[in-house]
Formats: structure tokens, sequence, C-alpha cells
């Protein structure tokens, strides 16, 4: 089935909008996705009618927000394949995976290892740092190859005796690139290591189980698939999340408290101290909602076409350069640079015409390095993005392209 | 918020800032710089180096090397041009407001950085000029 994009289209009221008279193009789905009014009506309903606190009060409203909140961790669950005991809300990605970092930290050791990849977002390099730091354990990387894939056969080298923690993304943000999740789970565990996977980037893009994947650890973000800002999602196994300590204390994570001494709460609730998010889970669990109507295997489908169509535009561009895998191999993104032309310009004179892309390092200063590039421009697709969209995106390119040649030093 | 129809593409890329940045002005190294200052935009990566020869509080020279955006590098190159003969004083005493009438250009909140680049550099580096001038007295 394919996905009707332009009644997809009518329910985001910010798609709408022109941006210096110009129509919207909104192509920085990688950073955070667009709402649909069912997403914002969702909130807004919330607050206007059974706005309280969770998980205490007797009273009418609480009830039913404690219903709506319980409810939307069903919902998540439901999404990725796990149990509502497995999935706890926290207020991104990043801070699921410092829940993760700081959890493991206490079973690292001198001497332990920590697997990450080189093509790893701030967020999953920097808590493992700190956790290293800390604990003495060291850090090794898994090279990619020319193509930005990872070199399978080196990574599995690397994984020993001495392997405790295996962390790597999904989907690079970068190069696009769609990991072997399941092969480099498998051969983490037979070494004997916990498995972290940041999913930021395919959560929210491609039908995904996390018992199909075997992770032990997931963290994704609510606001990258149609949910609000402030919502995150740290999924765990719950024999892994058992034996994890929490990150914060205080309220409602707990069980029992004396002056001496505090129990944790059960599963999810040991990983979400203090009053949480409520209007953010209500707006992920219409979110889900509205993914699941639409249905993942759709979504990846029209991203995937999406995502051809781009590759094959820009790559007949002259002097462009797109990173990472072919199309067949890759997420709904495309990274590229310009030669000669720094990526703000490109993606200054790409917003001039109403085209919302992302220039810079993408939070990946280590692979931009790798790369040997300053950074590059990114446009990143959704549901409701078109064909034409696409079509405009690299005609203003060429455009671009053809400009900076004329003030090109020769004259 | 929202602008009129207008060519946003012209507006931020004058002819005469692209000219700058394809074919800078004063680049390259200043031999026995008396101010010699690199700074750079950790967001975005831009850079520049301000070097500046300095006699009785007057600029003499000025030059810069760097690598970045359009805005950042013909900030630099024009700013360089507009240093020579200036007195120190006038050169801190320079705001963005001077920096974007110099560039005519209003890039917004985030590009700023890109446009101020060359003149905080230049201004760190004065500033540490002068105060080394001072311990020496």
């Amino acid at each position: 089935m394919t996905l009707n994009v332009n009644k997809i289209r009518q329910d985001f009221p910010i798609l709408k909008r022109k941006v210096y008279g110009k129509p919207l193009a909104y192509l920085d789905n990688a950073a955070t996705t667009q709402k649909p009014r069912q997403v914002i009506q969702a909130i807004s309903e919330y607050y206007e009618n059974y706005n309280s606190n969770v998980h205490r009060a007797v009273h009418k409203l609480s009830q039913e927000a404690t219903h709506a909140y319980d409810e939307a961790h069903e919902k998540v669950a439901g999404f990725v394949g796990a149990k509502m005991e497995e999935i706890a809300f926290t207020k991104n990605t990043t801070e699921s995976i410092n829940i993760a970092a700081n959890a493991l930290s206490s079973q690292l050791r001198k001497g332990d290892e920590i697997l990450l990849t080189q093509m790893e977002h701030h967020s999953n390099i920097v808590p493992w740092q700190q956790a290293a730091k800390r604990t003495g354990a060291k850090i090794r990387y898994a090279e990619i190859d020319e193509n930005g894939e990872l070199k399978m056969r080196q990574l599995q080298q690397l994984i020993n005796k001495k392997t405790k923690v295996v962390a790597f993304t999904h989907v690079s943000n970068v190069l696009g690139t769609v990991n072997p999740a399941k092969e480099i789970i498998a051969a983490a565990h037979e070494a004997g290591a916990i498995t972290v996977l940041d999913a930021a980037q395919s959560v929210p893009h491609i039908p995904l189980n996390v018992g199909e994947l075997d992770c032990d650890i997931m963290a994704f973000s609510g606001h990258k698939m149609l949910g609000p800002t402030g919502m995150g999602v740290l999924y765990g196994k719950e024999e892994v999340l058992s034996e994890m300590e929490p990150l914060l204390y205080g309220g409602d994570m707990i069980s029992e408290v004396s002056f001496d001494d505090a129990k944790w709460n059960e599963l999810p609730w040991k990983f979400e101290a203090g009053t949480p998010n409520v209007a953010g889970a209500v707006g992920l669990a219409a979110a889900v909602d509205y993914l699941q109507k639409a249905g993942m295997e759709n979504v990846h489908e029209h991203e995937k076409k999406l995502t051809k169509l781009a590759y094959d535009r820009l790559s007949k561009i002259e002097g462009l350069k797109i990173y990472g895998p072919p199309p067949n191999k890759r997420g709904g993104l495309a990274a590229f640079s310009l030669e000669g032309v720094h990526n703000h310009d490109v993606s200054a004179m790409l917003d001039a015409q109403g085209i919302a892309v992302r220039g810079g390092h993408h939070c990946a200063m280590p692979l931009a390095r790798l790369l040997g590039i300053a950074g590059t421009t990114r446009a990143s697709f959704y549901l409701y993005n078109t064909a034409e969209e696409i079509d405009k995106l690299a005609a203003v390119v060429k455009t671009v392209a053809a400009k900076m040649k004329s003030f090109a030093k020769v004259k | 918020m929202e602008k009129k129809e207008t060519n946003a593409i012209e507006e931020l890329y004058r002819e005469e800032l692209m000219d700058h940045y394809q074919n800078p002005r004063n680049q390259g190294e200043l031999a026995g710089a008396d101010v010699s200052y690199h700074d750079h935009n950790p967001v975005c990566g831009d850079e520049v180096t301000m070097q500046l020869k300095v006699s009785d509080g007057e600029i003499k020279d000025a030059k810069f090397t760097g690598k970045g955006c359009a805005i950042s590098q013909a900030a630099a190159s024009m700013l360089t041009e507009e240093a020579k003969g200036k007195k120190t004083r006038q050169l801190l005493q320079m705001k963005t407001e001077d920096v974007l009438q110099i560039l005519k250009i209003n890039p917004g909140p985030v590009r700023i950085k890109c446009a101020l680049l060359a003149l905080r550099a230049l201004q760190k580096g004065l500033l540490k000029y002068e105060a080394k001038l001072l311990k020496a007295k």
C-alpha cells in the first residue's frame, strides 16, 4: 500500500506555512519532525480537560491522567514489540543513553572494553567516554569503509572477552547507513557483552521489533517520530533494567523510603523520578497511533522512494558528493558537499528558497574529521515529503553550484 | 518574522560579499605581526586568524587567513581593508552594527556568529596586545 501523502500533508498545519514567501519544504527530519494536528490536539486536550499529576491523587483528573500516561507506555511498547515494563520515558535519546552508560559503569572495571563505531553521534560517544574515565575501561571504535559502511570483519575482531558493552547506531544520522544490528548484537552476545542500540534514526522510519533484534538496551526520541520535544524512550530487557541503577532519584521512582534508605519502585517507574512529562507522553502516544495508522512498512517504502530519487538527482550535479552507501543500503537521508561551497552557504541558499535542511557536522565531529570535511548539507525525509520537494531541492542546489561558480577565482 | 518575497539569496550573498569570498583581500601571513589571533566557531567550524601591524596606536597593515563559509571569510577580508589606517581604539569600539554595515547584510540570529567571527578575533587580539604593552611599561 502506498501512502496518501496529499492527505497526510493536510494533517500537518506547519506544512501550509510559507518561508520568505515560498512554500516550506521541510527536509530536516533527522533533526526533528513536524507534528500532525492529532498530536497537537492530544496535548491541548490533556491541558484543557484532565491536566493533573500522575500516580498520586485519587481524584478523577489524576485517574484520567494516570491512565493516559500509563497507556502511552503501552502504546510505545507495542510500537517496538516490547513489554510496558521495559519502556521508560526520558527527555530524549541522549538522556536514555546517559542512563545506560551511568548504570553500566558500575559493572565496568579497568581494562574492560566498550566498543563504539566511527559513525556515532556525540550522544553515543561522550557518555561512554565519561564512563571509561570513571572506570578505567577502554573505548574502541569499529571502523567504516569508503562507502560509509562498517567493516564487519574488523568489528567482529574487536569483540573479545574484555568487551563489556557494544553501543552503536542503528542508522547513521550523517551517512544514512543502516547497520546490520542483528548481526552485531549476536556477535556481542556471544562474547557476553551488553548491547546498546541508538535507534533515534531507525524507530521513526523502519518497522522495528526489539525481540527480533535482541538488543539489551535501546534509545530513541519521540520528537523525531511526530511526537513533542522533551520526550525520549529508554527500552531495556526486563532482566537488564532490573539490574540497572537509575540516574535520577526522588519521587515516584521509589517503593519505600525511610530516613536512612529507600527501595526502588518497580519497572519502568524506577527510571522516571519526579513529575514526568505527562503532556509529552500523551502527545507521543498520539504520534504512535498516527504512525501505526499510516503503517510503518508504508512509511519506510515511501522514504526509500524519496531517498532513491534524491540520490539520483543530486549525484548528477557536478562537484556534488554524497556521503555514505547507495540508496538501497541507506535510511531516508542524504548528506552531501558541494565543491568549493561551504555547507552553511548551501544551507542558507536553500533556506532562501523555503527549503529547510541542516548544515554542519551533525553532532558527529569525529566522523566529519575522519571524512576530512568541516561538515555537510543534509536533507532528510519523512512520510509527508514529496517527490516535488526533492526536485526542488536538486534544482536549487544546481543553481547554487552555478552561482558560486560564477564568482570563481578566474573572474 | 516573515519576510516579503524577495530574492533572499541575492540579499544575503551580495555580489560584493561573494567577490571578497572568492577573491579575498589581504589574505596570507603577515610577517612580523604585532597582533595575531586565531579564533573559531565550534558549531560550524569557521576559522580565522587575524594579524595586524601596529605602530603608535595605528593599524599599519592587516592580513588574515582562514577557512569557512562565505560570510565568515568575506567579513575577514572586508575587515582587513577597514582596519588599515584606523586607530586601535576605533577598532576596539566597533560593534555588531558596524560589521553588518560593512557587509551590508542582515544574517539573522544563527549566522550572525559567522559575520562577527573576524571582528571578535581582531578585538581579542588587540586586547591581548594592549595588555602586553601595559605590562611592558
